[in-house]
């Protein structure tokens, strides 16, 4: 890049600079649109429960009563890139955690031994329904409808519709929390060298991609926006860590949300920097034309589903862990709670477009908007009522607002599918414009029926 | 001139694309109980104007008259057409497989009584109008449990319950075999001897030579002539001297390829329908590639030249029954996409949108989409190399976009296809087969392609051209195949070729030349 870019608008201030600052690789306008949403509604419920929310109890809760459905929502943004749905992880994740219960109680396997063994069985029900998927060319939607009603029954009779108490060594991944150790702060040093670490990676990260997009030789964001966005994130960051390093003597930063961050982390990498993700995006883009460019779409579609699975019963051993016990009724409603989060997160219902920070996003919607209302005393139906309504409102703005050729909502701040590195002006081509102009023939073209077997 | 009264007249219709004119002040003229044929290349504009006659193009979207049963007439849909006796039976037929045959006839126009389908009625009528067209099956039976030929004929049948003055068939007998066509083109005669005329589109020249009575012949969007079948004795030749007559421009580079030796060559290349069993799409075709050679594909619209390219491609289209493929003098095996890939084939679609490209992707993901194990390392993507080549394509292909992060559904069609060509050089293959690849871009991109073309068989690669456009086969190829039917039946060198020897091979199956 030329060694003196034009000092972009002295004035400095754009708006799509703003835009780039949290609208990274594959990020949609709709995902910058719902991180504002995500923040009002934060403020909202902060001034409205006068600070109940942002309460260092408060928010070790929103953790552990949520880091499964998050957990799920990162596979289940897999599945729907690749233009898939599972309804299944709910009972899946139900049947793993009562096999999982009962292995430790009354066949008494050590928690990290029945913990590998939740994995395995996840794998293998994922295997199953991967297989039906992809090799039999059964619809997910059905394939999965059948594990729903299979893995929900497996659940009960396994367990004869009993309850099994798991045992306390096992609670720490869903009930625990980061260990106190080290000198008396007032606080729980776990927590503050954690914090300091997911600081340090944040800074690092933003240089690494300003460096990343110098090498491309595209022009990075104003160094401003940079300054500005470490800003803002170290301050969140802080804040939140100041928040779970306050709590009450004894509590700090919960075990299931290290275990969802984690996650977050390498399925982030996964599905923005490897074969595989790129052929999850391919396949649910186009198929026809990833199957033409050699990608092989069943073993996609296969461990794709696989992998929903995998994810289903970490999710079912986290839930069981925090509860204290497995049940019949575990998991009941999940399914919906993660597709919902992957669609308030900016994927498309037809797939090829949706991403795991996004969907992360999207399940913090709800549940916060769960949490928050719960805390004004709103009764249960209602708060569905309002979810139901918001999760509407979200996917219902981005298609009116797409559809009348404006970019997608809070489209100021970013624009198109992919907004990516540096950029100055909007592209000026039309877009509309289709463009293969109809000449008479086009219409008569070979009446060819396509050979390859959907496995949409 | 027969002095039978004129039962339709289009009047110096004019309709206009974006960007291309695809009817120029073109007239048209049918009597009274003839059957009428539209002969031109691909493009000339026959299904176009078929559209403005039927009302898919309502009045108003174009200019000029048409004058039906001396009534000026504004259709604005098809339901207007219809009941004004304009049946259009399109080349993709208009059924529904999961309903009855009966169901179908009536579709849209069922019989009633008291607001409920009268079924016994419907039946009824259907037998009557099924023993018109000659078909004997049960009217219960599904479609989807006929075959191509009588459903042909039950939209005939469709087409005669709607009380039709005027027939029009577009290809009526692309997909069917020689019995079949033989049947449908003798129910048409029979049409028109209880006075319904029809206009028929086809390019198979001897079936319309049969049974025309005129011939309107169009040409880059322009009626050329119209002949007499019988007064003025028109023969196939005739016809493609009116077809053809279009100057070639001066719009293609200089084959500058030095052609070395045979690398790739297929033997007996025997392809299935995917779905009828008995039809074979590709039968027993054999041809050679040489380095640095640009080998051209001439064919009519399903002719089979998709399908070989397909079939040969990582078996992509249609069941393989025989044949042996040889690169090198070796026999390799092409059973898959990939395996294809990796003995350097590559494969630009003839549909770039749904086969092509993932228009969700930017510019950057899909020229590496094919090869992404060329920029991975432990199958993590090298994100500076994705974008230092791509950035390299943008340039040298001049591809007009402002930067490779751009989404390619927001480029034009020629930059979309230039961006398909990247992806498949960028697998750096050995043979390309390019299918149609400038159909529906503008001159300008063309000439840009065609250098493209050029410079990669320069660089010794051997190219596959499969192109409707006779010129740009003949300004391109170094040599030439023609393909009727799913068979291999000429084989020119660019000096022999012309556009009426290539028409010739192209609309039958005699003058079979080995290859």
């Amino acid at each position: 890049m030329s060694a003196t870019p034009e000092a972009p608008e002295k004035a400095g201030f754009r708006l799509r600079d703003l835009g780039k600052m949290f609208g990274g690789a594959q990020g949609t306008g709709r995902q910058v649109g719902i991180l504002a949403a995500l923040v009002v509604i934060v403020i909202f419920f902060q001034i409205t429960t006068s600070g109940l929310t942002l309460n260092p109890t408060n928010l070790i809760n929103l953790v552990n009563q949520n880091a499964y459905v998050l957990i799920l929502a990162i596979g289940m943004v897999m599945v729907i890139i690749a233009g898939h749905i599972d309804l299944s992880v709910g009972s899946v994740a139900a049947f793993v955690g009562i096999v999982v219960a009962t292995a430790m109680v009354s066949w008494h396997f050590p928690p990290l031994l029945a913990f590998v063994l939740g994995i395995a069985l996840g794998a293998a029900i994922g295997a199953w329904q991967g297989w039906w998927v992809a090799y039999i060319g059964v619809p997910a939607f059905i394939v999965t409808l059948a594990g729903m009603l299979i893995f929900r029954g497996a659940n009960q009779f396994f367990g004869n519709s009993n309850t099994v108490t798991v045992p306390d060594s096992f609670t720490f991944i869903g009930g625990g929390s980061i260990p106190d150790f080290g000198p008396n702060t007032n606080y729980s040093n776990g927590t503050l060298i954690l914090g300091a670490l997911v600081i340090v990676a944040l800074v690092w990260q933003e240089f690494r991609q300003r460096r990343t997009q110098t090498l491309m030789g595209a022009e990075p964001a104003p160094l401003w926006v940079s300054i500005v966005k470490i800003l803002v994130l170290v301050l969140v960051a802080g804040g939140a860590t100041y928040l779970f390093a306050t709590g009450r003597i004894g509590t700090s930063y919960p075990v299931s949300g290290i275990i969802l961050g984690v996650l977050v982390l390498i399925y982030s990498f996964i599905t923005r920097n490897t074969t595989f993700g790129r052929h999850i995006y391919a396949v649910g883009g186009n198929w026809h034309a990833a199957e033409l460019s050699g990608v092989k779409i069943k073993r996609i579609n296969f461990f794709v589903m696989m992998n929903m699975s995998v994810l289903a019963s970490v999710a079912g051993m986290v839930g069981v862990a925090r509860a204290g016990a497995s049940g019949p009724g575990d998991g009941t409603g999940w399914e919906l709670d993660a597709i919902a989060a992957v669609f308030i997160g900016g994927a498309a219902v037809a797939g090829g477009i949706g991403t795991v920070v996004g969907s992360i996003v999207g399940g913090l919607v709800i549940a916060i908007l769960n949490n928050g209302l719960q805390l004004l005393g709103v009764s249960n139906d209602r708060v569905q009522i309002i979810k139901g309504l918001v999760l509407l409102l979200a996917v219902g703005v981005d298609v009116y607002s797409k559809r009348q050729g404006r970019p997608s909502l809070i489209g100021m701040f970013a624009r198109g599918p992919k907004s990516t590195s540096g950029g100055d002006t909007p592209p000026s081509a039309p877009i509309d414009r289709p463009s293969v102009a109809p000449t008479g023939e086009s219409a008569e073209a070979s009446s060819r029926p396509q050979s390859t077997t959907p496995n949409a | 001139m027969a002095s039978e009264p004129v039962i339709l007249e289009m009047r110096s219709i004019t309709k206009e694309f974006p960007g291309v004119k695809a009817l120029d002040r073109v007239s048209l003229v049918v009597k009274a109980g003839e059957i009428h044929s539209i002969c031109g290349e691909n493009g000339a504009g026959k299904s176009t104007l078929m559209k403005v006659l039927s009302g898919v193009y309502p009045h108003g979207t174009y200019r000029g008259d048409i004058v039906f049963l001396g009534h000026e007439s504004r259709f604005k849909d098809i339901g207007s057409s219809e009941a004004a006796g304009i049946v259009i039976i399109h080349q993709e037929l208009a059924l529904i497989p999961e309903l009855s045959i009966t169901e179908n006839i009536f579709l849209g126009n069922e019989p009633r009584r008291f607001g409920v389908i009268d079924w016994v009625q419907a039946k009824k009528r259907a037998l009557d109008l099924l023993a018109r067209v000659g078909l004997e099956d049960d009217p219960d039976t599904q479609i989807k449990n006929i075959g191509v030929g009588k459903q042909q004929l039950v939209e005939i049948a469709k087409a005669l319950n709607k009380s039709v003055k005027l027939l029009i068939l577009d290809e009526p007998t692309a997909a069917l075999n020689e019995a079949d066509s033989q049947h449908l083109l003798d129910l048409i005669l029979g049409l028109k001897g209880r006075g319904i005329a029809s206009i028929m589109i086809s390019h198979k020249l001897n079936e319309i030579e049969q049974i025309s009575d005129s011939i309107t012949i169009l040409r880059d969007g322009k009626t050329i002539e119209t002949l007499d079948v019988k007064a003025d004795g028109v023969d196939e030749d005739r016809i493609i001297r009116g077809m053809v007559g279009r100057t070639l421009e001066n719009r293609f580079p200089d084959r500058n390829a030095e052609i070395g030796e045979v690398f790739f060559e297929v033997k007996n290349w025997t392809v299935q329908h995917p779905l009828t069993a008995e039809r074979m799409v590709v039968k027993n075709s054999s041809f050679i590639v040489r380095r640095g050679e640009v080998v051209g594909f001439a064919g009519l619209m399903g002719a089979g030249r998709t399908e070989l390219a397909m079939s040969l491609f990582g078996r992509s289209y249609g069941t393989f029954i025989s044949g042996q493929v040889f690169k090198d003098g070796k026999e390799i095996q092409l059973r898959n996409v990939t395996e294809a890939i990796s003995h350097g084939l590559g494969y630009v679609s003839e549909d770039r949108k749904a086969l092509g490209l993932n228009l969700l992707d930017d510019i950057q993901d899909s020229v590496v989409s094919a090869k992404l194990s060329k920029i991975t390392k432990l199958s993590v993507i090298d994100k500076v190399e994705e974008h230092r080549v791509a950035e390299s394509y943008r340039k040298s292909l001049r591809i007009k976009a402002p930067r490779v992060s751009e989404g390619v559904n927001k480029l034009s069609g020629g930059n979309q296809q230039k961006v398909v060509l990247a992806k498949w050089m960028f697998t750096d293959p050995d043979l390309l087969i390019l299918d149609e690849p400038t159909r529906g871009i503008d001159v300008g991109a063309k000439t840009e392609i065609y250098g493209i073309i050029r410079d990669l068989a320069a660089s010794g690669k051997g190219i596959i051209l499969i192109s409707s456009e006779l010129p740009e086969l003949l300004g391109v190829s170094d040599r030439i195949y023609t393909i009727f039917e799913g068979a291999i039946t000429n084989n020119l060198t660019a000096d022999e070729a012309n556009p009426e020897s290539l028409l010739r091979s192209m609309t039958s199956a005699k003058k079979k030349v080995d290859s």
